[in-house]
Order: C-alpha cells, then sequence, then structure tokens
C-alpha cells in the first residue's frame, strides 16, 4: 500500500506545480524591448507601399463588425490577408494578450483594447506609440473622448474604434403599467425604484451586482476624479464630492434592496430585461445591437433616453466602455496595421461598422444627418443616436484610468463588492478599493498617494 | 542497482575487485537505458515546471521597474499575507466538513450495494456514479442555475410553496453550496473506489462468520471495514489534494455571485486571479509551491495516520 500511495501524494503535488506553471509559463521574459525609444517613423508612403506589397496581418478583436470590415479590406487589397482571431472578450483576450507578450511569439499586428485598459499596455510599451505613423494629425477626426482615451503622455498607442457615451435605456411598458415618470435625475431614479419596487416586488429598476465600469462611470459623470495619473506618480482618492454624490445615492438604492441581484450578462439577465423584471439599464450607446440580438422579444418595448443627472438641469454624461484598434509592439508588420487601423477606424470602416450597429467615435460619423436620423426599429422607430450623440457631446473632460485599471477591477468586487451583500457601507468600500489599489500600485513599483 | 550482482556462491573464491567493478558500471548504465524514456519525459514534464516555478518564485516582475531578483522576498511575503491565510483557512474548513460527510455518504452507499439485499443493484451503482462522469465546470452551472433565487430552482420552490428559503450564493452560505456540489460529484467515485474493494474480500471469510452467527452489523464491522481501510485511505488522500485544490467550482460561480466569491477565494483561485489579472506571475508561483508543499505535508499526514491503524 504504502509504495502505491507516495506516487499518488507526490502525483498530486506536481500536479499543483505543474498547474502553477501554466500559468507562470507564460511570464518569463516580461520585459519589453522598446525601452522608451522615439516612435518609429513611418510615413503615408510607406504605409501605401506596404498595402501595395500586400502580406499576412493577425487580428485580436472581439467586435463583430470588424469580420465584415475585414472581408471588405480584403477585397479592397487583394494582396493582403487578414486572420481575424477572436481570443476572447475584454480581460480573457487581454490575458492571452499578455502571454503571448511576454512569451514573444504569437503576438498579433492588431489588437483590440478597451479603453480602460489601454494605459496599461501604454506604460509597458507593449503597443506602438503611432505619432510617427501620423496618427497625432488626426485630434479632428475624433470626438475628443475617446480621442484622449488614447493618448497617454506624448503618445498615441491606438485608433478609436467605438464609444460609448452612457444613456438610460427603459422598458416604457413597465413605466407605463405603474404611471412612474421616466427619470431625469439621480434622486428621481431612486424615487421611481421605490415606486416600481412597492407596486410589484418582483420589479427593480435596474440590475447591480457591483460593476467596477458602471461605478466608476457613474463617478466620471458625477464630476469625481479618484484617479491621478501622472507618468509614474498615481494618486487614488475615492472621498471627492463626485464620489460621495454617487455613494450616497447608491447607498439608499443598497439599503432598501432596491436593486435585482443579478449579474450583467447572465442568463437571469437577459431573461429579467426581457420580462420586465429590470425596468431601467443605464449603459453605453453600444448596448442597442445587444438588445436587438440579445432581448429579441422586448423590442418596441424599450426606449433610450439621457442618462440622469446628479444636478437638476445638467447635461453632464460619462462613457462606459469603448475600445480602440492598437498596434502591439511586437509586430514586424507596422505599415500594413496601421493601413487597416486607418481604414476600419478612419476610411469607409466607419460606415460599415456603424451599419452593423456600433456606435462610432469619429466626429464626422457622429454629425452626419443620416446617422442622427436613423431610426431604431427595436425601439420603436425612435431616433435614438440624437440622445447618444448629445451625450458624447457632454462627457466631462479629466477623467483617467489607472495604468493597472485591469486589476483593479477585477478586486472591485473583493471591497466594494461588499456593500451589495453585507452591512459594509458603500463608502467603506470604495475606501477598501483604494486601498487595494494603493497596495498593488505600490508593489507594481508607481508612486502612489491618497 | 546496489543488489544487482551479489559474487555467484557456486564461485568458491572471491572475484578481483577491478572485475567486480566493471560489471557493476555496466549493468548500471544499462538499467539507465530502460528507465531512460521515462525518465525523459519525467523530467520535462514533472521536474522541469517544478523547477521553472521555483526559478520564478525567486524573481519579482513589476510594471514599472522590470524584473528582478529578490531571493525569498516572495515566501516571506506569502506568510505574511492574510488573503492567503484566509484562502488556506476556507480550504481547510471545507476539508474538515465536506470530505467527512463525502466519504460516509459514499461508505454507507458502498456497504449498500454490496450486501446484496438492494433491488436494481446495477441500476443504482451506474446512477450513482452518474454525476462524476460531468464535466466539473457543467456540473457547477448546473448548480449554479439551480441555486438562482429569482429563476432557478430555489426561486421556483419559493414561489410555489411561498416560502423563502436562504439565498445559497449568499456569502454565508457559499462555502456550503460548493460543498454541496462537489459531494455529488464525488460520491459516485469514492463509492466506486469502496465498493470494488469490497467485491474482492474472500467469500469464505463471510461464511465463516455465518457460521460463527455473526450479525449483519458485525460483518461490517469485523471483516468489511477492516478489509477496505487502505482503499479509505486513498480516498482520503484523494479528497484532501482535491479540497485544497478547489478551483473549478468556485471559478465557474464566481460569474453568478461575484460578491460571495472573492478572488482569493481558495488558495487555487488566489493563484490564478495573480496570475491573470494582476500579472504577478512570480507570486503565484511562490503561492502554488507553498500550496504544493502544505498539500504534501497533509497528504502524508493522513497516509502515515491510516498506515499506523493497519499495523
Amino acid at each position: 500500500m504504502k509504495s502505491r500511495i507516495s506516487p499518488a501524494v507526490l502525483r498530486g503535488s506536481a500536479l499543483a506545480l505543474a498547474a502553477a506553471l501554466a500559468l507562470t509559463a507564460c511570464g518569463g521574459g516580461g520585459g519589453n524591448d522598446a525601452g522608451g525609444a522615439a516612435p518609429e517613423e513611418v510615413s503615408a508612403e510607406d504605409v501605401q507601399a506596404a498595402l501595395e506589397e500586400g502580406g499576412d496581418l493577425t487580428v485580436w478583436a472581439w467586435e463583430p463588425t470588424l469580420e465584415k470590415v475585414v472581408e471588405d479590406f480584403e477585397a479592397e487589397h487583394p494582396n493582403v490577408n487578414i486572420d481575424l482571431v477572436n481570443a476572447g472578450t475584454g480581460n480573457d483576450q487581454y490575458t492571452a494578450l499578455q502571454n503571448a507578450i511576454a512569451a514573444g511569439s504569437g503576438v498579433p499586428d492588431v489588437a483590440q483594447i478597451e479603453y480602460y485598459a489601454l494605459p496599461q499596455f501604454a506604460l509597458a510599451e507593449s503597443v506602438k506609440d503611432l505619432t510617427g505613423y501620423g496618427a497625432g494629425d488626426l485630434s479632428d477626426t475624433f470626438s475628443p473622448g475617446p480621442w484622449s482615451s488614447v493618448q497617454a503622455g506624448e503618445g498615441i498607442y491606438g485608433l478609436p474604434m467605438d464609444s460609448g457615451p452612457m444613456a438610460l435605456f427603459y422598458n416604457t411598458e413597465v413605466f407605463e403599467k405603474y404611471g412612474v415618470e421616466v427619470p431625469t435625475t439621480w434622486d428621481e431614479y431612486v424615487e421611481a425604484a421605490r415606486a416600481l419596487h412597492a407596486a410589484d416586488p418582483n420589479v427593480y429598476i435596474a440590475n447591480d451586482t457591483g460593476d467596477a465600469g458602471f461605478a466608476t462611470s457613474l463617478i466620471w459623470q458625477a464630476g469625481g476624479k479618484p484617479y491621478t495619473v501622472d507618468g509614474t506618480d498615481v494618486k487614488v482618492d475615492f472621498s471627492d464630492e463626485g464620489t460621495t454624490k454617487y455613494a450616497e445615492t447608491w447607498q439608499q438604492l443598497l439599503d432598501e434592496d432596491l436593486l435585482a441581484p443579478i449579474s450583467s450578462w447572465s442568463d437571469e439577465w437577459y431573461q429579467g430585461l426581457g420580462s420586465g423584471t429590470i425596468a431601467t439599464l443605464a449603459t453605453g450607446a453600444w448596448m442597442p445591437g445587444n438588445f436587438t440580438s440579445g432581448v429579441p422579444a422586448s423590442a418596441g418595448k424599450w426606449r433610450a433616453a439621457p442618462l440622469p443627472q446628479w444636478e437638476e438641469g445638467g447635461t453632464a454624461s460619462a462613457e462606459n466602455g469603448g475600445s480602440s484598434l492598437t498596434i502591439p509592439a511586437a509586430s514586424e508588420q507596422g505599415a500594413l496595421a496601421y493601413a487597416f487601423l486607418d481604414y476600419a477606424n478612419v476610411g469607409d470602416g466607419v460606415q460599415t461598422r456603424i451599419d452593423g450597429g456600433a456606435f462610432p467615435a469619429t466626429s464626422a460619423a457622429l454629425e452626419s444627418e443620416e446617422f442622427l436620423n436613423s431610426e431604431f426599429e427595436y425601439f420603436g422607430g425612435q431616433k435614438a443616436n440624437e440622445i447618444f450623440a448629445e451625450s458624447a457631446q457632454n462627457v466631462p473632460e479629466g477623467w483617467s484610468y489607472l495604468p493597472f485599471q485591469v486589476y483593479a477591477n477585477s478586486v472591485f468586487n473583493d471591497t466594494a463588492g461588499q456593500a451589495y451583500v453585507s452591512d459594509t457601507p458603500l463608502k467603506d468600500g470604495l475606501k477598501a478599493w483604494q486601498d487595494a489599489s494603493i497596495k498593488y500600485g505600490t508593489e507594481q513599483g508607481f508612486t502612489v498617494s491618497e | 542497482m546496489t543488489t544487482a550482482s551479489p559474487p555467484p556462491a557456486t564461485l568458491g573464491t572471491q572475484p578481483r575487485p577491478a572485475k567486480r567493478a566493471q560489471r557493476r558500471t555496466r549493468t548500471s548504465w544499462s538499467g539507465w537505458l530502460f528507465i531512460g524514456p521515462f525518465m525523459a519525459v519525467f523530467a520535462v514534464v514533472f521536474l522541469a515546471p517544478i523547477a521553472y516555478s521555483i526559478w520564478l518564485s525567486f524573481f519579482r516582475n513589476q510594471l514599472v521597474g522590470g524584473n528582478g531578483f529578490v531571493g525569498l522576498a516572495n515566501y516571506t511575503q506569502a506568510l505574511q499575507d492574510p488573503q492567503f491565510w484566509s484562502s488556506l483557512l476556507r480550504v481547510v474548513l471545507f476539508l474538515a466538513v465536506q470530505v467527512p460527510v463525502m466519504l460516509l455518504i459514499a461508505l454507507l452507499v458502498a456497504l449498500a450495494l454490496d450486501s446484496g439485499r438492494l433491488y436494481g443493484k446495477s441500476f443504482f451503482r451506474i446512477s450513482i456514479f452518474l454525476p462524476y462522469a460531468v464535466p466539473a465546470v457543467v456540473a457547477s452551472l448546473m448548480w449554479g442555475f439551480m441555486y438562482g433565487t429569482r429563476f432557478g430552482l430555489v426561486g421556483n420552490i419559493n414561489s410555489a410553496l411561498g416560502i423563502n428559503l436562504p439565498n445559497p450564493l449568499s456569502p454565508e452560505l457559499i462555502l456550503a453550496s460548493i460543498g454541496n456540489i462537489v459531494t455529488w460529484e464525488f460520491i459516485g467515485y469514492n463509492m466506486l473506489i469502496f465498493y470494488s474493494a469490497l467485491s474482492v474480500i474472500p467469500k469464505s471469510l463471510y461464511e465463516a462468520a455465518e457460521i460463527d452467527g455473526a450479525s449483519q452489523f458485525r460483518l461490517v464491522t469485523a471483516i468489511k471495514l477492516p478489509a477496505i481501510r487502505g482503499a479509505m485511505v486513498v480516498a482520503g488522500i484523494f479528497s484532501v489534494i482535491g479540497s485544497f485544490q478547489l478551483f473549478n467550482e468556485p471559478a465557474i460561480l464566481q460569474s453568478l455571485a461575484p460578491n460571495s466569491i472573492s478572488t482569493y477565494f481558495t488558495p487555487n483561485l488566489y493563484a490564478y486571479s495573480l496570475s491573470f489579472s494582476g500579472q504577478q506571475y512570480n507570486y503565484s508561483a511562490t503561492v502554488a509551491i507553498i500550496m504544493g508543499v502544505i498539500t504534501m505535508v497533509i497528504a502524508y499526514a493522513v497516509q502515515l495516520r491510516g498506515m499506523r491503524k493497519e499495523s
């Protein structure tokens, strides 16, 4: 017996370590070659020449409308062959990308990166600074919010692909049935939450189980600036006025159990959006496509409205989500990759993607009559883009994410999320989130202060 | 290898030392030839990863400042890390409660099947074993749906009976809910280990006991249980290792109950989060190595205890 067990034990622990290796195998390299060198200079002629010469490009993106863009691009440039890979959505893709970068092989030529995650890649110089490619001339091409999101320090690390100016989506049927007005301020929102839930205990104004992206967007709208980033000097402070406004309002919803404890993107969530259990959804303008595909049965019931305001008569909004296309530093096809970025995010690709239901980031598209006048069948023929475009204009300036926001967001539920399931006040939860972010930042070599 | 060449007794005289040394060398080389293929694979897939993890654990790679040798700093940090300890305590609690419950039920089921008094024995055997054939990820998703208080089974029961069951996904109950899933998954597996050990007990023992007039209960305590003690130790060790490596179930349920299952809910989940959300590969390797050592020690202790009883 003994001789049989020992190897079993050994095998068990070896497996544990082997699992650890699987986790760590990709972490070896770590360094980056760019090392703060001046950005590559690639002229428009170089890009044109690369296009004519052709070649193979690997694009990592999960944005569905890119499929058509890739098709059109290949048709226009028969020498170019693009391999569009869905390497996961959001964090999953960043993990794969970071592993590929660390391993030094299998790095794509183009990668989709959300605005909140871009500073992390820019700081590590894992993605190319596109200033030398002439991206600096595009400042008037994109609307201000997304444009500022792709910049870090002096560099421009990606071209904005879409944006997520926020709006309030609401189920008209539910509001009409219970005779509740659609809220225009967050105070009215709390009132509406009470009224709806009192009328039918199964109805909630919204679902929320603690979502870092949502919380930071509302703080952004309220004028809060919890993150200040200057190179490697970082300040995290969740005690400013904007944050306090958000925390106090949301605390009321939590205290009175007015939020459905359903996580976004779960099956329960889709059911709730369809059944009227979840009456509103405050999120980015990229949502309509998801309504159409995820909750088809409710077509005609939902409408869009401006995001409720923190102050009566205000117009402030915020961005939620949105992503850019970047060129990883390890790509050897910079010129060709840039040609694709330019086509997809500035050129003909923009209209293709709008037709596919995406929300653009270029000023021209946002201001075009055709775009503003398009009627959304799902929203009962509402010209919802007018609301979204208005929202895009009203995003407060000066917001920045942490250069390690991906990590910070991953521990939101460990800290602030506790306010959703215990007596911990949200304010304290946010403080705990702040502390966790500071701890990590310090460990990673940043100079972090409160 | 040392026992390979005792001098043949018929030789009469001692062979000369030089000759003996020569023969021994040749023998040892041919031995290596035989175990070579195994050793090569073993070195590549077992030893190298472990060595690489240990190597990694001596470094620290920061977003700012790059990679550097830090000696044992990762280990001192891990040993003082409250998140690591809380994750370890959680699996120890899990081990202390879930494993005995699971093994006891598995044992009872195995004894029932073995008693020969069960109608439809093979049907019960296969249906109790079936959950083990369901992948853990699928099982967790399935149970996750059932645990749902709004649209899940718990929600259905609540609305059908007008009662208010406690939420299985709340922070207070989540560990028990996971224990329930794991028990459901592994009762069949452990039952099969016990059952196969029971079925090799010689029938003559039972006949002898019958002649002595032993009751069924006496049969169990005096023959069956002592005979399968070895199997129980094996099942115990697998369960200890399984508990310390708890990962699939909490990782899957995390998306349904993000505030109940933290990123450091179990040591493996912690190592995973460190690597994949925080890019702290080095620290993650350290946590994994410490967990490997702790698991080894505890599993060894279980084995020693099991053996001592046997002797």
